[in-house]
């Protein structure tokens, strides 16, 4: 059965990860994503899961690494300082290659910040903050519609790729409501056999969870196997939305809430018949960089915006065929673009011979 | 003549890594002895730590699941409240369990998580190199306390399992050695114990054990077992603690 329901991007995403078959969640208190450990206090015992509110982020990851070893669907939340702290448990999780699901409804830094939404931390999402070479899939919504069905995703794609897959949220879409449509009804992603798990050598040789490898060559080839899996991811989950693009001269790049109020600019300058379009990374790793590619043949204009003071647009300029040029704006430490901002930026470079 | 003495099933029958006289391979052996005895190979779940007994799994024959450094009271935390049928334990040194790792300590002992804890203490960092750990007596020559323990630069050795046997949350504190028979006998008894201990249900049991490392306390495995009776336990007094 349809419901309808208004609710908090936090707790939209809580509730999406109970429904996709969350067992655990562990987690530490830290503005501006609160009310997400909260729902999960609250709901996860009742659903049959089992809630922890952690010492600290260290433990609390550590603790989704248990988890996870054990076979269950697993998840932590925090936000931007948190998540810092987490890094050495993703790194492990990555390294002895557990599926778990972590969202960072991210807010000002660099250090302490401030609690004013940001998307400063697309780096460190995106390209490894802790040690070692992996990557996690990152998710990044722009609606609370879309935390609900990506954070459902996530536990899906780190099941299937026994990797580590992070919501990129941030203050914006954590706290605001709005209306949520689900299936009252849908199933959990299905269970995936799991046989690497420890449950007890019953019948079988022991399991052992581990990322250390002693001998000399052996960790070499554990990271081979890891690379061919994240190439894997690479070429099958590249996730975007393109819109406005029918006779589009120029194309603006944001993702998550900047995605949001870039829309009514271009909405906007689109009724002013200025041809700009829009195009929105939803997997932020592996970053949409085909569809991207195959844009930048036609369409030479590019302008990124980001509440940050350049992250993505890194990816962008690496992804665009030569030619392409690419402008970026953005604010950070709690400034978000204004929509007003965005037009004219886009104006800026719809009109910059550079461009041309 | 009948063969008393063999090797516990839940060991595998392979050579040990560790330097001569060194306590984590008795260790290993009282663990895995008193696995058997319980019977419960099948169901158990070990955490091995991150220093000189990271490898317990080349040597144990059940699932073990690595931890980073001090996490392993969190990891075993989770396991254990996903798996509450399964004996699950963890096996520390002391940079592990009372360094780096202090806060994960305290908070699942605080928390009463139904586990079983081995804390090894030799009193230094061995797989490092042989830096001071928060045991590491007075005066005790380190690779980084070149003129042995300064109480004034780094503070006391460490009573961690004094300070457990405060918690409300806490079931079972024993402080034993293998530095001889008598105390191993005893060692062997508390082990077995605190994975009874869980397997009733009865909570939080941490046993520390004086252990030796010949290598960087820079003594022949004979002073060793020396050390730890006339010097070591003086300070870390055995016991039940609680």
């Amino acid at each position: 059965m349809k419901k309808k329901i208004l609710i908090s991007g936090n707790e939209a995403m809580g509730e999406a990860a109970i429904r996709a078959g969350c067992k655990f969640y562990a987690g530490y208190p830290i503005t501006p994503q609160n009310e997400l450990t909260a729902y999960m206090a609250s709901e996860l015992p009742k659903r049959g899961g089992i809630f922890i509110q952690s010492e600290s982020e260290l433990a609390a990851i550590n603790m989704v690494y248990g988890a996870s070893a054990s076979g269950v669907r697993a998840m932590t939340s925090s936000s931007s300082p948190g998540i810092s702290l987490k890094q050495e448990g993703i790194s492990y999780i990555s390294g002895a290659q557990l599926p778990a699901v972590a969202i960072n409804v991210m807010r000002a830094g660099p250090g302490l910040g401030n609690i004013w939404p940001a998307q400063s931390d697309y780096f460190q999402a995106t390209k490894g903050g802790g040690h070692g070479d992996y990557h996690m899939i990152v998710l990044a919504p722009w609606s609370v519609q879309e935390s609900y069905g990506l954070t459902r995703l996530a536990f899906e794609l780190a099941d299937r790729y026994r990797a580590m897959a992070m919501i990129l949220s941030d203050g914006i879409l954590g706290q605001m409501m709005e209306p949520l449509e689900f299936d009252d009804e849908e199933p959990m992603p299905a269970l995936i056999a799991k046989p690497w798990a420890l449950t007890g050598a019953q019948g079988r040789e022991p399991n052992i969870v581990k990322s250390l490898s002693i001998r000399f060559g052996d960790v070499e080839k554990h990271n081979l196997v890891l690379q061919k899996n994240f190439s894997r991811i690479m070429a099958k989950e590249q996730r975007f939305e393109a819109s406005y693009l029918e006779g589009a001269r120029a194309v603006v790049v944001a993702y998550g809430s900047m995605a949001r109020i870039t829309q009514a600019a271009v909405v906007n300058l689109r009724r002013q018949g200025k041809r700009v379009g829009l195009f929105r990374p939803i997997s932020l790793w592996p970053f949409p960089a085909k569809e991207l590619a195959r844009l930048s043949k036609k369409i030479k204009k590019f302008l990124v915006v980001e509440m940050s003071y350049g992250q993505m647009v890194e990816d962008v300029r690496l992804s665009v065929c030569p030619g392409a040029r690419v402008g970026f704006y953005g604010r950070s430490g709690g400034g978000v673009p204004t929509q007003k901002q965005v037009e004219r930026e886009m104006l800026k470079v719809l009109t910059n011979n550079k461009y041309a | 003549m009948p063969k008393n003495y063999k090797r516990p099933g839940s060991l595998y029958d392979t050579a040990a890594h560790y330097c001569p006289g060194c306590g984590h391979g008795i260790l290993h052996r009282m663990v895995a002895q008193a696995i058997d005895e319980l019977g419960v190979r099948e169901k158990t779940i070990a955490i091995a730590p991150v220093g000189c007994a990271v490898v317990a799994y080349d040597y144990w024959q059940f699932d073990c699941a690595e931890a980073a450094h001090g996490r392993a009271l969190a990891v075993a935390t989770a396991i254990k409240r996903c798996q509450p049928d399964k004996l699950v334990f963890t096996y520390q040194g002391d940079g592990d369990l009372a360094a780096i790792g202090t806060a994960e300590t305290i908070h699942a002992a605080n928390r009463g998580e139904n586990l079983s804890v081995i804390f090894v203490n030799n009193a230094v960092y061995g797989m490092t190199g042989g830096q001071m750990a928060p045991t590491t007596l007075l005066s005790q020559k380190t690779a980084t306390t070149p003129l042995g323990r300064d109480v004034k630069l780094s503070g006391y050795p460490l009573k961690i399992s004094e300070m457990l046997a405060l918690l409300d949350g806490v079931y079972s504190v024993e402080r034993v050695s293998v530095s001889n028979p008598k105390e191993a006998m005893n060692a062997q008894r508390a082990i077995k114990q605190a994975f009874e201990n869980q397997l009733q249900g009865k909570g939080f049991s941490i046993v520390e054990v004086l252990s030796m490392c010949p290598t960087y306390w820079y003594k022949t495995p004979q002073e060793s077992l020396k050390w730890v009776d006339e010097i070591m336990s003086k300070y870390f007094v055995l016991g039940k603690l609680k």
